[in-house]
C-alpha cells in the first residue's frame, strides 16, 4: 500500500532522467530537422537569385555585341552578323495585348464573381465555383490550339463588322486577312485569365462581413445597393491584386500567343490586323532557329520579361499583405 | 421630421399605410423578354438582317432597356437599377460561358476522331506528318517521366520550406522566403525555361534532355506546393502540438509524427494540383526537351517528346491530319489534368483535417 506512493514519488526523477537522455538525441534531431527545413527555405531564395544572376550574365554577353539599340530597334536579327535586335515591337505587343485582355477580363470576372456569390440560384454557386477551378487548370497550349483553329476563323465576321462601323478610328480598321492579330491575342488571353481573376475575386467577396450587408439591407438598400456600398468597397483591394495576378499571367503567356499571332517586326495602330509580337511569343518562335548568340539575345529579352512580371507580382502581393493588416479589425 | 413624413407620404398609393413600393408582378421579366424577341425579329426582318447573332444582340439590348424602363416607370429608379444590374450579371455570366464551353466542346468533338488504342500505343517514328496515323505514346511517356522527376525534386524542398515557414519561421529570413515564394508563383514558365537553358545547356553544355525540362518544371512546382502545404499546416490545431510537447516528444518528432500526418490529405491535394499544373506547361519543355518523333525512354540522355509539346508541334505542321492528332493529344492532356484535379479535390474532401466543432 505504502509502496505505491513511494513509487509515484520515485517516478518523476526517473522520468526526468530519461527525458534528459532523450533531449540529448532529440536536440540532434531537432538541429538536423531545423537545418534541413531552413536550408530548403534558403534554397528557394538561392533559386530566385540564380535565375536573376544567370539571365543577367547571358544577357550582358548578348548586349555587348548588339549593333542595334536594345530598347528602340524594331527587328530581331540576333543570328545575323553583326547581330541587330531590339525589344520595341515585343514591348509594344506585350503591353497592348495584356491591356486588351485586362479591359475585357476584369469587368467580366468581377461580374461573374458577384454572380456566383450573390446572384446565382441556391445550389448553383457551389458547382460553378468547382467548374471555374477546373477551367483555371486547362493547359495554355489547349487554349492556344483552340484559339488558332477555332477562335481565329470565327472572329473574321466580327472584325468586318467592327471595321464597318469603327474603321474610321484606324485602331479598329481591318483588311480582311486572317485575324491572327494582337487584338485576337488580347481576347484569347482574356478568356484564359478570366477563371483566375474570378476565383480570387469570389473568395474576397465571399468574405464580406455579414453584418455590413445586413446593416445595408436594414436601411432599405436593394441588392445592388448592398453590393455597391458593402461588397465592392470591402473587396476592392482583393480585386486589384487578383487583376494583377491575371496581368502577370497574361504578360508571360507563351504558347497561346505563339499559336495565334502571326508575328512581324512592325508597330502599327491597326490592332485587328496581323503583326507585332510579344516577349514570350518571340522566345518560343525564334528559339528553333537561334544559334548560340541568338539564344543569348532571347535570354536578354527574357530577363526584361522576368523583371516586369516580378514588379507586377510583387506589387500584387504587397497590396494583399496591406489588406490583411486592416481586414481583421472589422470582421 | 417633415422630411420623414414626406418620405412616408410619397408612395401612398394602394396600401393604406403608405410604406410599400409598387412591385412588378412575377411574370414581368418573361413578358419583357418575349416582347424584346418579337421586336428584334420584326426589326431584323424589316432591315433584312441575315445574321441571327445580330438579331439576338438586338433582342438582348431591347430586353435590358425594356426591363429598366418598365421597372423605372412602376417601381422607381432604385429598383430599376437593381433589376438592370441583375440582368447584366446574368448576361456577363452567360457570355463568359460561351467560349469556355466551346473550348471543352471543340476539344472533345475534334479530339475523338483519331483517338483510339492505336493512337495511344504508337509513336510518330517513321510516320509522315502530312498523312494520318502515328500516335502519342512517346509523348505520353516523356511527360510522365519528366513530371515524375520534377515532382521528386520539388516536393521535398517545398514540404520542408513550408514546415520551416509554419513551424520555425520567425524573423527576416521567414519574411523574405514568404515574399519570394509568392513572387516565384508568378514567374512565367518561359523564364524558368530560359534560366535552366542558360545554366544547364549554355554554360554547363549538358545538352537537351528530359531532365533539363524536369528542372524547370520543378522550379514552377515548388512555390505552388509551398503555398498549399503552408495553408494545410496552419489548419492543424495547436492543441495537437501542445499535447505532443506535453508528452515530452521533441519538436521534430512532433512535426513528423503529428503535424504532417494530420494534414497529409491536404498536402496530397496540393501536390496533385501542382502536378496537374506542370503537366500542361509547354514553354520550358520546348526550350529544354526539344521534342522527338521516336520513343526515348531515358530522360537523362537525348531529346524527348512531351504531351503539350506534341500538341504544339502537330499544330505547327499545318495540315489536317496533324491537326487531328493535335486535338486528340489536347483531349488526352485535358482528360489527364481534369482527372488529377477531380481526384485531388476528392482526397481533400475525404481527408479534410478535423478542426474541432
Amino acid at each position: 500500500m505504502t509502496s505505491t506512493p513511494v513509487e509515484t514519488t520515485d517516478r518523476p526523477p526517473q522520468a526526468a532522467g530519461s527525458r534528459i537522455s532523450d533531449q540529448g538525441t532529440s536536440r540532434v534531431g531537432d538541429k538536423v530537422f531545423l537545418g534541413l527545413s531552413r536550408g530548403s527555405g534558403i534554397a528557394v531564395l538561392v533559386i530566385m537569385g540564380a535565375i536573376a544572376a544567370f539571365l543577367t550574365i547571358r544577357a550582358v554577353i548578348a548586349l555587348a555585341d548588339n549593333e542595334g539599340n536594345f530598347l528602340t530597334t524594331f527587328e530581331w536579327n540576333a543570328n545575323a552578323i553583326p547581330p541587330k535586335f531590339g525589344i520595341a515591337v515585343l514591348a509594344f505587343g506585350t503591353v497592348v495585348s495584356s491591356v486588351i485582355a485586362m479591359l475585357i477580363a476584369v469587368p467580366f470576372a468581377v461580374a461573374i464573381a458577384l454572380f456566383v456569390t450573390h446572384y446565382a440560384p441556391r445550389g448553383l454557386g457551389g458547382p460553378l465555383t468547382y467548374v471555374i477551378d477546373l477551367l483555371a487548370a486547362v493547359p495554355s497550349i489547349v487554349y492556344g490550339l483552340w484559339g488558332a483553329l477555332f477562335l481565329v476563323p470565327h472572329l473574321t465576321d466580327f472584325y468586318v463588322w467592327l471595321d464597318e462601323y469603327f474603321g474610321w478610328t484606324k485602331i479598329l480598321s481591318y483588311d480582311g486577312t486572317a485575324p491572327r492579330s494582337l487584338f485576337t491575342v488580347g481576347i484569347l488571353l482574356a478568356i484564359m485569365i478570366l477563371p483566375i481573376i474570378t476565383n480570387v475575386s469570389r473568395e474576397v467577396f465571399a468574405q464580406t462581413p455579414q453584418m455590413h450587408k445586413e446593416a445595408a439591407l436594414a436601411l432599405g438598400a436593394t441588392r445592388w445597393e448592398v453590393i455597391r456600398t458593402t461588397v465592392l468597397p470591402f473587396g476592392r483591394s482583393g480585386v486589384i491584386s487578383a487583376s494583377m495576378l491575371g496581368l502577370g499571367r497574361a504578360l508571360g503567356e507563351t504558347m497561346a500567343v505563339a499559336t495565334v499571332l502571326s508575328p512581324s517586326a512592325l508597330i502599327r495602330p491597326q490592332l485587328l490586323e496581323a503583326g507585332g509580337g510579344t516577349f514570350a511569343q518571340n522566345i518560343a518562335s525564334a528559339f528553333k532557329e537561334a544559334g548560340q548568340y541568338g539564344r543569348d539575345a532571347l535570354i536578354a529579352s527574357g530577363l526584361v520579361l522576368f523583371v516586369i512580371t516580378l514588379i507586377v507580382n510583387g506589387a500584387a502581393r504587397l497590396i494583399i499583405a496591406r489588406r490583411k493588416e486592416y481586414s481583421g479589425a472589422d470582421a | 421630421m417633415t422630411a420623414v413624413e414626406d418620405a412616408v407620404a410619397v408612395p401612398a398609393g394602394k396600401d393604406p399605410l403608405g410604406i410599400q413600393h409598387a412591385r412588378l408582378p412575377r411574370w414581368t421579366p418573361a413578358a419583357v423578354a418575349i416582347g424584346a424577341i418579337v421586336l428584334a425579329v420584326v426589326a431584323g426582318a424589316a432591315a433584312d438582317l441575315g445574321n441571327k447573332v445580330q438579331v439576338g444582340l438586338i433582342a438582348g439590348l431591347l430586353y435590358v432597356v425594356g426591363t429598366f424602363a418598365v421597372s423605372a416607370a412602376v417601381e422607381g429608379v432604385r429598383q430599376a437599377k437593381d433589376r438592370l444590374v441583375t440582368v447584366l450579371m446574368w448576361g456577363a455570366f452567360l457570355i463568359a460561358v460561351i467560349p469556355l464551353a466551346s473550348l471543352i466542346w471543340e476539344t472533345v468533338d475534334r479530339g475523338k476522331t483519331v483517338l483510339d488504342a492505336d493512337f495511344l500505343t504508337h509513336s510518330m517514328n517513321g510516320v509522315l506528318t502530312i498523312g494520318p496515323g502515328g500516335g502519342l505514346y512517346h509523348a505520353l511517356l516523356g511527360t510522365i517521366e519528366q513530371v515524375a522527376i520534377a515532382t521528386v525534386i520539388a516536393v521535398p524542398i517545398a514540404l520542408l520550406t513550408a514546415v520551416y515557414l509554419v513551424e520555425y519561421g520567425r524573423g527576416r529570413l521567414a519574411t523574405a522566403v514568404t515574399f519570394f515564394v509568392d513572387v516565384m508563383t508568378g514567374i512565367p514558365s518561359i523564364v524558368a525555361g530560359l534560366f535552366v537553358l542558360s545554366l544547364w545547356i549554355v554554360i554547363l553544355d549538358l545538352g537537351y534532355s528530359g531532365f533539363a525540362g524536369s528542372l524547370a518544371l520543378a522550379i514552377l512546382m515548388i512555390p505552388v506546393v509551398v503555398r498549399s502545404t503552408e495553408e494545410m499546416l496552419k489548419l492543424v490545431p495547436n492543441e495537437l502540438r501542445e499535447a505532443s510537447y506535453a508528452l515530452g516528444v521533441p519538436k521534430w518528432k512532433t512535426i513528423v509524427k503529428v503535424v504532417l500526418p494530420t494534414s497529409v490529405g491536404g498536402i496530397t491535394t496540393g501536390v496533385m494540383l501542382a502536378v496537374a499544373r506542370i503537366t500542361g506547361e509547354t514553354a520550358p519543355v520546348l526550350l529544354l526537351v526539344f521534342g522527338s518523333q521516336a520513343i526515348n525512354t531515358n530522360p537523362f540522355d537525348g531529346t524527348q517528346a512531351s504531351l503539350p509539346l506534341y500538341v504544339y508541334q502537330q499544330w505547327a505542321n499545318g495540315n489536317q491530319a496533324s491537326w487531328d492528332r493535335a486535338w486528340a493529344a489536347a483531349l488526352v492532356l485535358i482528360a489527364f489534368v481534369m482527372i488529377l484535379n477531380l481526384l485531388a479535390r476528392g482526397i481533400a474532401r475525404w481527408k479534410a483535417p478535423k478542426t474541432g466543432r
